[in-house]
């Protein structure tokens, strides 16, 4: 058993620890010992299932998403609010679009990380995700043409050490 | 200070509610299937944050807090990718949309 295997083990077991905590809020001795037990039994039977990865749990990201996520509300909020306008337009200025692009992440955590981002800020969806090509669907034409090159891939990049 | 609070949880959770019906009305008069998804993504991801930040000031620094804030990490994480396979089946499927087709392959 490797050194990093095991750190990854631990830091599982740690957040599904901190989750019973969580859940819980009825801290009597028996549940706190029961809750670590669970834990600890779990991160170890994921580690002997070969489940357990950097990329199923990707805690080394932990801290590089403190200032990529306030990033992301924000544009969530920007492109939240065109659409709103879209919406309440009586014209209903729509021209939708696909877009097809290459995303310049090359781990696979980067790659779901930018196709989530990308859904997840409205007015963009992504519907096809692969190592070589992303596949959009923009509810606009600018919004289209927004995604490719993008900062979000910029900064995704950077997050995941593509960059 | 908890009238401060209070104030800017009401603004938020009134702003959720406004987004959700906005992301609803949105979906009726949307064009097409893949434009339609594109205005429940409002209701799907400004609705229920602005709701769920309104009610964690409500709930103040409580075990409920931080339970909601997982809320919002669930729906944070599983949100998108419903919403990714949604579209993704129904172009596998078919459903022609407006603007032209998906650009094949290069």
């Amino acid at each position: 058993m490797n050194c990093a295997r095991a750190r990854e083990a631990l830091a599982f077991a740690a957040t599904l620890y901190a989750f019973w905590l969580i859940l819980s809020g009825i801290y009597t001795p028996f549940l706190l010992g029961a809750g670590l037990a669970a834990a600890i039994a779990v991160a170890l039977l994921a580690r002997r299932m070969e489940v357990l990865d950097r990329e199923g749990h990707p805690i080394h990201l932990a801290f590089a998403v403190v200032t990529y996520w306030p990033w992301l509300l924000k544009e969530i909020l920007k492109s939240g609010w065109q659409v709103t306008r879209i919406i309440l337009d009586p014209r209903l200025p729509v021209s939708p679009t696909f877009v097809r692009f290459r995303p310049s992440q090359k781990t696979t955590v980067g790659l779901a990380t930018h196709a989530n981002s990308i859904t997840l800020t409205p007015g963009t969806i992504t519907v096809d995700a692969e190592h070589d090509a992303f596949l959009v669907h923009a509810l606009t034409r600018e919004a289209a043409a927004g995604v490719v090159d993008s900062e979000m891939d910029r900064r995704v990049s950077r997050l995941d050490g593509s960059a | 200070m908890s009238a401060l609070l209070d104030a800017a949880s009401w603004v938020l959770i009134v702003a959720g509610g406004l987004f959700s019906v906005i992301g609803a009305v949105g979906m009726l008069r949307m064009p097409d299937f893949y434009t339609r998804v594109h205005a429940a993504s409002v209701t799907d991801v400004v609705g229920s944050f602005a709701i769920l930040l309104g009610l964690v000031l409500q709930a103040g620094f409580t075990l409920t807090a931080f339970k909601l804030a997982v809320v919002a990490l669930l729906i944070f994480f599983t949100s998108p990718a419903a919403t990714h396979a949604l579209v993704k089946a129904a172009l596998g499927r078919g459903v022609a949309p407006l603007g032209g087709e998906a650009p094949s392959k290069p």
